[in-house]
């Protein structure tokens, strides 16, 4: 009896484990369908998704995932049209590109967990760093591109309510008390770190290189912050939308957007010092590998460089990387701000993470009590 | 009978068929979709010695968490298993114009999104939203504060508690009470010395239920925490932050605690309703 | 009459937190979607992207469906017609699921089946993709929905005791036939009941499909993730659109809910 008992659970165990077993390879077969049809719909060129693996036939399309941060959805929007309209031209291939955007930190998490972007484009050269570490990207791919890998670049600036009623000029005006300051989580948001980071060097530069004091400053800063919002998307969402707060830190296009989005209800602010922040891209090399998708890939990226592009990339308020673009859009853009940079002020990103933002580091420190 | 020790094994004389199938299916089912992954956790952590480990789930920012996260949800509950009460009482014993569409409004929260219901609350009790502009002329504001992560919890806790203590209150026969009140007693006294101690085993059930959900929960309340360290930031969030950082081992090891926080409640909470089972049954 | 003001104090403040807990934000979507008239709503919701994130959403709710409902039977026969020992342990642990926070959810599946994880070489040597792909949407919601059927069938099959289906054993039936002839009726409104709450739990689900969606558009972006995506798009609108969408299903549901439950009483009595 007993063993009758053994032998039929070992049966049905059998039985639903096949079912189970069967589940994810049926929809799996699903989701190839579901990009194939993406393929059809997107492109208006029937082709089923498995053509981009044929390199060899010059296939009509081909599909590429751009893995990016918050503030570029609007950019690359735009951008995707130009570079397929650009690439129609060149290679007569039609190009699907699929957008992922979420925080920085996060986005490149997923690359490293496996969401297959051909390319990145995130917010810190760090996050992409990381993808390398993870043995996803090549090294040395900061100097594959100009300009180290990115090719548009954009600041930390103030974003007030309208009139500035708490009169905020600087970085000193928001660490008195009273004023409610928004700004996202370092450890978990790319913009917030160079938002840190700016102010840091803005107290590096009233104190004269005195850790504590510039320490003393951080938590003034950091103990007037009311929303810590794990991305930059969200801070300006909270600030913006729900109305937290007197001044938020953001990132100079996501300022522009804002007032474009509400106009004449915020005014930007920007201060005397403030930190060349460059959003670095790079090509996955094991992806594209494994995609067949590596020339229009890489294309896709040394196309953001091209005067069409950089002029996009000025329109939708990043700093274009060429000086002679850049002075096109001398009106938008504030060009006498002192900017300190990562490598030279904070000696790259490796050491500012290790220095500020890892577990137990000045971050967590300015908040110990 | 002592070979009969193993468990998932069945005990007594039972003409019922079906025990190896459904049982099979079930632990498989169990297995796969269950078991197996919570247990690859523990993969993750293999190379972390119990010192590492100690080190981040016992860390003081860590530790906050845990206490904002135990406290709102521990509040929530308590208001919730209240008007749990309040609302199953309602239900089950008044005759009133809307008393369907009212019962039927109780499990929102689960219907509702809660990425939408996260939205929804944080913009209602926001100091520009209807209820919050309301609080914020009494300087009290409600959005990222420990009070909008409490309002978010109560928001998904409710339907725990009354479809809890409903039942119970359904099978509780109103005679009982009305005896009570025949032989003198107050209806203070009636629902205090009477009915409530019948409704509290199911509500504890719906109180732990309602907690070990809040706990856990994330969509509607990310939106509403302010995510401010020793303030409020909650347990979800802080692994949300290693896992930002990379960091897989911290963000499993805090993960962990969770796990083995949710199974002992609901061990609890399986005790409690065997014992509810058989007062049901018994009476 | 004393009593009878207490009655209707009782039910206004039962009312008054409905309204204000449950029907304040439901209502503050509705608000918001139509803030800027009907066409921009129309807009939002005819939307590509939206559409696309519906059929998924819908896929995912489908296949979730039919595996919990399966395991729901099962587990409830196994539970509540047999004496076993561990039948404690068994509950709590069908039972954790629901008390799980979603990012561990979400990240059990990553752990297993992300780059990083042991299943990863078999996967790739298959070519098969789970997270970052449908497979894994579907799994993390029928992971977050697992105990839903179950729950509400086994107290409704314990109170019902087993005698009936030990009479039917004793002459001889053979398991099919006994479910499908003496349980199943029994069962029917409670198992839709059931599936009903899971159908809606499953559309909802946000923490545990975000962390394994990958947030490709078009491609793996349920209902809730556009929402999301709508949110910090600044497209409030459209967002709450989207969103309103979502809470007139799940009303729906609600009041499918109510008959079933109406049904179901009437049943037992």
């Amino acid at each position: 009896m007993k063993k009758s008992i053994l032998s039929k659970t070992t049966a049905a165990a059998l039985g639903a484990f096949l079912l189970i077993a069967a589940l994810p390879g049926c929809s799996g077969g699903g989701a190839v369908n579901t990009s194939g049809n993406t393929a059809s719909a997107d492109a208006s060129n029937p082709t089923p998704a498995g053509a981009a693996k044929e390199p060899a036939a010059a296939p009509k399309s081909v599909s590429i995932t751009n893995v990016s941060y918050d503030p570029t959805r609007e950019l690359y929007e735009r951008y995707n049209k130009l570079f397929q309209e650009y690439w129609l031209k060149e290679k007569g291939q039609e190009v699907e590109i699929t957008q992922s955007h979420g925080g920085s930190g996060k986005q490149a998490r997923s690359v490293i967990e496996g969401n297959e972007a051909d390319v990145v484009t995130l917010a810190l050269e760090g996050d992409v760093d990381e993808i390398r570490k993870a043995g996803l990207i090549d090294e040395g791919w900061v100097k594959r591109l100009d300009k180290e890998s990115a090719p548009y670049t954009s600041t930390i600036v103030f974003l007030v309510r309208k009139g500035n009623p708490k009169n905020i000029k600087d970085w000193d005006d928001i660490v008195k008390s009273g004023i409610e300051v928004i700004t996202p989580d370092p450890k978990s948001s790319g913009g917030a770190r160079w938002n840190f980071l700016a102010a840091w060097a803005f107290s590096n530069q009233q104190n004269g290189g005195d850790e504590e004091k510039n320490k003393e400053f951080m938590k003034a800063l950091y103990s007037n912050v009311t929303v810590l919002d794990s991305g930059a998307r969200g801070s300006t969402t909270t600030f913006v939308e729900n109305g937290q707060g007197d001044v938020l830190l953001a990132w100079e296009n996501e300022a522009f957007l804002s007032q474009k989005e509400h106009p004449g209800d915020f005014e930007i602010v920007t201060p005397s010092l403030s930190i060349l922040a460059q959003p670095s891209v790079a090509v996955v090399d094991a992806n594209v590998k494994k995609h067949g998708t590596e020339e229009v890939a890489t294309a896709y990226l040394q196309y953001l460089y091209s005067d069409e592009a950089q002029r996009l990339e000025g329109q939708n308020d990043y700093r274009p990387s060429n000086p002679d673009i850049l002075k096109e859009f001398g009106d938008t853009f504030d060009l006498n701000i002192k900017l300190v940079n990562i490598d030279d002020d904070f000696g790259g990103w490796e050491a500012a993470t290790e220095k500020f933002f890892a577990d137990g580091a000045i971050f967590d420190q300015i908040y110990k009590r | 009978m002592s070979g009969l020790k193993a468990p998932f094994r069945r005990r007594g004389n039972n003409v019922i068929p079906g025990f190896g199938l459904s049982m099979g299916v079930t632990l498989t089912m169990l297995s796969l979709i269950v078991l197996i992954p919570l247990a690859s956790v523990l993969l993750v952590l293999r190379d972390y010695s119990f010192a590492e480990f100690w080190r981040v789930v016992a860390d003081k920012q860590t530790l906050a968490t845990y206490r904002i996260s135990l406290s709102c949800a521990g509040i929530a509950a308590c208001v919730n298993v209240v008007f749990g009460v309040l609302l199953a009482w309602v239900i089950t014993r008044y005759k009133f114009p809307g008393r369907r569409i009212l019962d039927g409004l109780i499990e929102l929260p689960f219907a509702l999104p809660t990425a939408v219901a996260g939205i929804a609350l944080t913009t209602l009790y926001s100091d520009k939203g209807w209820i919050g502009s309301l609080f914020d002329k009494i300087g009290v504001k409600i959005s990222y504060t420990t009070k909008g992560i409490t309002i978010a919890m109560i928001f998904i806790g409710i339907p725990f508690v009354v479809r809890s203590i409903q039942p119970v209150l359904e099978k509780l026969d109103p005679q009982y009470e009305e005896a009570a009140a025949v032989l003198g007693a107050g209806r203070a006294e009636t629902f205090f010395r009477v009915v409530l101690p019948e409704l509290l085993p199911a509500a504890l059930t719906g109180f732990a239920l309602a907690f070990a959900r809040s706990v856990g929960e994330y969509g509607s309340v990310v939106f509403i925490a302010g995510n401010i360290p020793y303030k409020t930031q909650i347990t979800p969030l802080i692994i949300m932050n290693k896992l930002e950082q990379f960091n897989y081992p911290a963000a499993t090891s805090i993960a962990l605690v969770m796990i083995v926080f949710s199974f002992l409640v609901l061990f609890g909470i399986n005790l409690l309703q065997s014992k509810i089972n058989k007062i049901a049954r018994g009476s | 009459m004393r009593s009878k003001t207490l009655q209707i104090f009782l039910i206004l403040l039962g009312v008054l937190f409905v309204a204000l807990m449950l029907l304040l934000p439901l209502a503050t979507v509705l608000a918001y979607a139509l803030r800027q008239g009907w066409r921009i709503f129309a807009a939002a919701i005819t939307d590509n992207y939206a559409v696309k994130a519906l059929n998924l959403t819908l896929l995912a709710a489908g296949i979730t469906l039919v595996v919990n409902t399966t395991f729901g039977i099962f587990a409830a026969w196994a539970i509540t017609k047999f004496r076993f020992r561990g039948k404690q342990a068994l509950t709590t642990l069908i039972d954790i699921p629901f008390s799980i926070s979603p990012i561990i959810a979400g990240l059990v599946f990553i752990l297993i089946f992300g780059r990083i994880g042991w299943a990863y070489p078999l996967l790739e040597a298959w070519k098969v993709k789970i997270v970052f792909a449908v497979p894994g949407i579907v799994l993390a919601t029928i992971f977050v929905t697992f105990p839903f059927v179950s729950r509400a069938l086994i107290p409704l099959m314990q109170s019902q005791g087993s005698d009936e289906e030990e009479a039917a054993a004793l002459m001889g039936a053979k398991g099919l036939e006994i479910f499908r002839k003496i349980t199943f009726p029994h069962i029917k409104w409670g198992l839709l009941y059931g599936v009903i709450l899971c159908t809606a739990r499953a559309l909802g689900e946000f923490g545990a499909v975000s962390v394994v969606s990958g947030h490709l558009r078009g491609k793996t972006n349920t209902l809730p993730l556009h929402v999301e995506i709508l949110f910090s798009e600044f497209r409030l609108t459209a967002a709450f659109a989207v969103a309103s969408v979502l809470v007139v299903i799940a009303v729906i549901i609600l009041i499918l809910r109510n008959i079933v439950e109406y049904r179901l009483k009437k049943e037992e009595e």
